[in-house]
């Protein structure tokens, strides 16, 4: 009698570690997506840039050398909005401060919400491009009928490893009216 | 015999069994419910092998023949899924209950209710899978990898089904697998060491910390793709601020340590088959045992290596290709050990030898094609091709499922007290081994030369070979059929009486028990030597 509660106390707590261990793992496997943004962050990379404005002051604009930027834009699948760059690729200098406009335009007639998200290749040079200003830090509502110019400032920084000549970013623009509009009225 | 038929006759009347479903139903005995593992793994295995058929078909020839593009892609989806969560991972606990307790000398699994619990949900979930398939829309048709944005973005509404049938499949593994490493932690009999477990037992120990590991993550990526498609989170899309690619380490963090899953109880039973048939104590018990822990650990650093085309820095590309590589040396140790065992050995060759060397030879080959995709430069021509079709098939049809063969002969006679067709086996043996060359070797050729697979057509040059992969898989269907017609016999328990060792030559706990094993065994635990 006693051997069997012995017994089964003992099956009872290495069960109760177990089943721990399996709550401790279905966390990890939420826990993977901050670490993966962290660790994405760091290296820089899936290509992606950062989402927060750089502040230029006191760089050194490295002039013995250019580097080849090119600019490509897309729509994302249900997206109608045109969305091109007025420029399709620059010369710079590293640290020197550049500006390159988009120009979008909501033909529909329909009032959209959209949000423009980066993509550089090759990865690594993610780390490098630091923008002051740029329409995808934030939602861009268009109205029916509407255009607009965007604007984007970046530089590319000096510590840009040499190899690196020629670097290309992306931009695909959503549709996120409906979020956008969740937002709106969860605000209100 | 005649007192194993008492003793079965006596505990039957003393426990006032339930007859007919209920016994069934109701069941907390290991045997009965290996049994009920074994057997829906088996029909799960014909399900999923009717796909097959149905994707072989369509591919005999170039163009679309049979069956639409959309179906197709149901067909290769649900016969993944069905082939890894329904006939080998079920197929390996069976094997599991009935054999871990007999080979520590317990009386039972240490929880079994749960053990009921478990395996009764898995039909659950499989009728939901299947159902699907009927469904407006179809069942699933994006891989059973289920990569976003394919599971979330382009997929039907029937994928809360999936996920759901997923959970499901999970909780039963999982519960399977705390059973086990509680049995074996605390349910061995006294004088049985760590050192001294058969290493069918210490392979399913580790393959249990395996599955509480990781069958929770996939639980949890499903459980994103569900929220994703349904609920506006943006876990894996790019406008919300989520990834895509993050998609693919979730699921191969995941999916990588399941591919061990699905290998390592293999190896305990060609561990356990291979000295039996030699007459030899098997070589380097503790180096197996070692070998087993460290694929087990090394299988928790090599995900990326399914991912080498979605653009990792080179450093990444570099740290993944030689971590997989390093996994060769644990597995070549065990087939190193293997030969050994059989080197200068007194050998014969009864069907579950057979298959044992079969194993080796064509588990080997899969493991030398693994190699080949390890090496980053040459898997950008081998990604997504009928390659990789090729390797895993011959890890996990003449691997696992071979080894799961070759285990069914092997301890069958011990089940049911009778010794099987032998003339049956050998034509089911003769049959397997000869079509699942042909089905799956000329795979190789067509995917170097570049033929994409779960694409439901292909290039015209490549229809001689598929018209002979796709003979191989039909004959290679068919010879199931001989399986199952030995196995529906073995169960009516014909054939000639075997004694409680069966084989010559075979040595552990369970030979010393009745021949067939009766219902109860070790209610007192037995004197370890």
């Amino acid at each position: 009698m006693t051997t069997e509660q012995t017994q089964q106390d003992k099956n009872g707590k290495l069960v109760l570690k177990l089943v721990g261990v399996v709550f401790g793992m279905f966390g990890f496997a939420y826990l993977l997506v901050p670490l993966y943004d962290v660790f994405c962050d760091i290296t820089g990379i899936n290509g992606k840039t950062s989402d927060t404005a750089a502040v230029y002051e006191a760089v050194e604009i490295d002039k013995s050398r250019r580097v080849t930027v090119e600019f490509i834009t897309r729509t994302h699948t249900g997206m109608p909005w045109q969305f091109e760059a007025k420029t399709r690729r620059v010369d710079v200098y590293p640290g020197e401060l550049n500006q390159v406009d988009f120009f979008v335009k909501n033909s529909t007639a329909k009032n959209y919400v959209a949000q423009a998200i980066p993509s550089v290749s090759p990865g690594t040079a993610a780390l490098y491009i630091n923008k002051t200003e740029c329409f995808c830090f934030n939602h861009q509502p268009l109205g029916a009928g509407e255009e607009a110019l965007m604007p984007m400032k970046f530089y590319v920084d000096p510590q840009l490893p040499k190899d690196i000549k020629f670097f290309t970013v992306q931009y695909t623009l959503y549709d996120v009216t409906a979020n956008a509009q969740d937002v709106a009225m969860n605000q209100g | 015999m005649s007192t194993a038929a008492e003793e079965l006759h006596h505990d039957d009347h003393h426990h006032h069994a339930p007859s007919g479903i209920k016994r069934w139903l109701y069941t907390t005995n290991h045997k009965d419910i290996g049994t009920l593992y074994l057997w829906f793994a088996f029909i799960m295995f014909l399900v999923g092998g009717a796909m097959a058929m149905v994707i072989r078909a369509e591919l005999f020839q170039p163009g679309l023949q049979i069956v639409e593009p959309n179906f197709f892609n149901q067909m290769t989806t649900v016969h993944g899924l069905i082939m890894v969560f329904g006939a080998v991972m079920p197929a390996f606990t069976g094997l599991a209950n009935w054999l871990v307790p007999m080979m520590i000398g317990a009386p039972d699994m240490a929880l079994p209710r749960m053990n009921n619990w478990s395996f009764w949900i898995l039909p659950g979930a499989f009728t939901i899978l299947l159902a699907s398939l009927f469904m407006e829309g179809g069942g699933p048709a994006f891989g059973w990898t289920f990569y976003a944005p394919l599971s979330t973005t382009y997929s039907n509404d029937t994928t809360a089904l999936f996920v759901f049938s997923v959970h499901i499949m999970g909780i039963s593994s999982i519960m399977g697998a705390i059973n086990v490493i509680v049995t074996i932690f605390n349910m061995r009999a006294p004088g049985m060491t760590w050192m001294k477990m058969p290493l069918f037992v210490w392979t399913w120990l580790i393959t249990a910390f395996l599955l509480i590991a990781v069958m929770p993550v996939l639980a949890g990526a499903v459980t994103m793709v569900l929220t994703d498609k349904f609920f506006g989170t943006s876990f894996f899309d790019a406008a919300g601020g989520g990834d895509p690619v993050m998609f693919q380490h979730i699921f191969w963090f995941f999916g990588h340590p399941e591919v061990y899953i699905m290998i390592l109880p293999a190896f305990g039973i060609i561990s356990a088959i291979i000295p039996t048939f030699s007459r030899k104590k098997l070589f380097g018990y503790a180096s197996m045992v070692y070998a087993t822990t460290s694929i087990a650990l090394l299988s928790f650093i090599v995900w990326a290596h399914h991912m080498f085309t979605t653009g990792m820095p080179v450093a990444a590309e570099l740290f993944f290709m030689f971590a997989t590589m390093l996994i060769s040396v644990p597995t070549g140790v065990k087939v190193f050990n293997w030969v050994a065992t059989m080197w200068r050995g007194s050998l014969s060759f009864e069907v579950p030898m057979l298959f044992a060397l079969a194993f080796i030879v064509l588990f080997t080959i899969g493991g030398l094609s693994g190699l080949m995709l390890a090496i980053v430069p040459v898997d950008f021509q081998y990604h997504d091709t009928y390659f990789v079709v090729a390797h895993f098939h011959y890890v996990l049809v003449t691997g696992a499922i071979f080894s799961i063969m070759a285990a069914v002969y092997y301890w069958l006679p011990k089940w049911t007290g009778k010794m099987f067709d032998i003339t049956l086996a050998k034509w089911h043996f003769w049959c397997s081994l000869i079509s699942v060359n042909v089905l799956f070797f000329p795979m190789h050729f067509v995917g170097l030369a570049g033929m994409p697979r779960r694409i439901p057509d292909y290039a015209l040059q490549f229809a001689d070979f598929n018209q002979w992969i796709s003979i191989g898989g039909f004959a290679f269907g068919l010879s199931q059929l001989i399986f199952l017609a030995l196995l529906i016999k073995a169960c009516r328990k014909q054939g000639e009486p075997v004694t409680d060792q069966v084989w010559e030559g075979a040595e552990g706990l369970e030979w010393e028990l009745p021949s067939p094993a009766p219902y109860h065994t070790f209610e007192t635990p037995p004197v370890i030597k």
